[in-house]
């Protein structure tokens, strides 16, 4: 059986980020914590970020989940570390179009691997797995920008 | 048996998915309509759509009549007394509220005990939850056996004197286990408690007489046994229903009403509060037809069968894990498994690019889950208009899942 439609799902650097999650576990330390789940599904994220100075200085996650929503997890710690809170806020600004096919701006930041998870927008049922770390890392920056 | 032509009777199951004849393996989250309640449904809002119990004119007591007739089939089908004795409601979970904000505030008391299971569906466990907690009850999880199966004996020490409400699944929607509910409604009987029976997995599957199961409350939706969605009965004894207050009110529930104080309709009017879900339970009443017509035996049997060959075909996927009862006349038509390191999600996303439609997810049993040690679960589950065809289809689909996910790992 071929695949082809699969296959904009399943990029192999989704699959390297599932299989090699990066910055995976939990700060210790002065760390914000977000904890989020999706009722529909059951994948949850216990996401832990250390904010400085208005900067996002270090991201770990841990949780359970699909492919998708495990591999945008650990991209998401990987390009939010080192940005200001606003701009991380941008960028899952930029991620939600991202997921709902609207335009968005890909000059301002290097979106990396991020750009891998494209194709889930032509899968809806599975864009909630995409967006769950996004929206915990949300509510973490927000909470601290009040 | 099962009529050949039994899949031409459901006009939705001719179709491709993505690219593929669609194989539906999806029905204990909802069943498929076959085109005798359509037609029920379509007919009624063509040519008798009117209100109920109101009109003097000819086609309100067109629908009063279709409405009405639709609760004595009710009543056949799963053997109640009286027809005062089945209430529709919105579904299995709105019938379970309304037995524990009713019932169960009127006779729950500081602690008392609350008896039911690790395998409930959501449905059956927070109506309990949040009366234990409003009364201050204690709610009690009877363990499961490690094959997925209930214990006569552990119910005969989980349930005490103190115990006033069991509430039990009959067929679980995740496990496929049937549970011997006649027995421990006995054993909660002998305890002074009341029985409530969860249906819904059942009344689309297996013979339903709740006389002789002897349950006092149960609740089953339409949607799961061939009806439209919003449908559902309510069973309850005559004698706990009439001193039971009800938990709605307005519309069609009032008898007098007056500045001060109202009085109700008698049963079962008395708990269906503002115009009913008339089409709908014409459509229940139209599925109940069919049902009988291909007959709940042979329903049983063929979903018996199913389970049978999809162990056996599953058993064949190196890597694949079934949960519940290996005996398949322990279970009804669904077989809950994952896959070695494919995550269910990615595995129902492969299955429906092949056009075969499964459940993946926690299936509103988060603690069921838990006791499982899984986050999630992958399901099949079949139904009168599935065949070893779409069994085989399913294996073939799970084979290229492993292999695709073996492939880009």
């Amino acid at each position: 059986m071929s695949f082809n439609n699969l296959d904009q799902l399943y990029r192999s650097v989704i699959m390297d980020h599932y299989k090699n999650p990066r910055n995976k576990g939990a700060l210790e330390e002065n760390s914000v914590t977000i904890d989020m789940n999706n009722p529909t599904c059951g994948d949850r994220i216990h996401l832990t970020l250390k904010l400085n100075d208005g900067i996002v200085e270090d991201a770990k996650f841990d949780g359970e989940g699909c492919s998708i929503s495990m591999s945008s997890a650990s991209m998401m710690t990987q390009i939010v570390k080192g940005k200001k809170l606003d701009e991380a806020l941008e960028l899952a600004d930029i991620f939600s179009k991202m997921m709902l096919g609207e335009d968005f701006d890909d000059e301002k930041y290097d979106l990396g691997d991020v750009e891998a998870l494209q194709g889930v927008a032509k899968f809806p049922a599975r864009i909630k797995c995409a967006t769950l770390a996004w929206k915990a890392m949300e509510k973490g920056v927000n909470n601290e920008n009040k | 048996m099962i009529p050949k032509e039994i899949k031409s009777y459901f006009p939705i199951l001719n179709q491709e998915v993505n690219g593929h004849p669609l194989v539906y393996l999806d029905s204990a989250a909802t069943s498929q309509k076959p085109i005798q309640v359509i037609e029920a449904v379509s007919n009624y809002y063509n040519l008798d759509n009117s209100n109920v119990h109101r009109g003097v004119h000819t086609l309100g007591n067109r629908a009063t009549d279709s409405y009405e007739g639709a609760r004595e089939k009710v009543r056949k089908f799963i053997n109640a007394s009286s027809t005062q004795e089945v209430i529709f409601t919105r579904g299995t979970t709105t019938a379970l509220n309304t037995v524990a904000s009713g019932y169960g505030r009127q006779n729950v008391k500081e602690g008392d005990e609350i008896v039911i299971t690790y395998m409930e569906h959501h449905s059956n466990i927070i109506p309990w939850q949040q009366l234990a907690k409003e009364k201050g009850a204690v709610l009690k999880y009877l363990n499961l056996e490690p094959d997925g199966t209930i214990s006569l004996e552990k119910v005969r020490e989980i349930i005490t004197p103190k115990t006033k409400i069991v509430s039990m699944m009959y067929v679980s929607n995740v496990l496929g286990t049937i549970n011997p509910i006649k027995e421990i409604a006995r054993i909660a009987h002998e305890n002074g408690a009341i029985m409530v029976a969860d249906l819904a997995q059942a009344a689309p599957h297996l013979k339903i007489d709740v006389q002789d199961l002897d349950v006092d409350f149960a609740g089953f939706s339409g949607h799961k046994m061939c009806a439209p969605t919003g449908i559902g009965v309510l069973y309850g004894k005559k004698a706990l229903l009439e001193e039971m207050e009800p938990v709605e009110f307005g519309g069609e529930m009032i008898d007098f009403v007056g500045l001060e104080e109202s009085t109700w309709k008698e049963l079962p009017w008395k708990f269906e509060g503002g115009t009913p879900i008339i089409a709908g339970a014409i459509g229940l009443g139209a599925a109940i037809d069919f049902l009988e017509e291909i007959g709940l035996d042979n329903i049983a049997a063929h979903e018996h069968k199913l389970a049978g060959y999809a162990m056996d075909q599953l058993d064949t996927i190196d890597g694949l894990q079934i949960f519940g009862p290996r005996d398949p006349m322990k279970r009804c038509g669904l077989v809950t498994f994952n896959l070695d390191d494919v995550h269910p999600h990615d595995v129902a996303t492969v299955l429906d690019m092949s056009g075969i439609a499964v459940r993946a997810g926690h299936h509103c049993a988060q603690p069921l889950m838990k006791w499982l040690q899984v986050s999630a679960t992958a399901r099949a589950s079949f139904y009168m208009y599935n065949d070893e065809a779409d069994i085989d289809r399913l294996v073939a689909g799970l084979r290229s899942a492993k292999e695709y996910f073996g492939d880009v790992f």
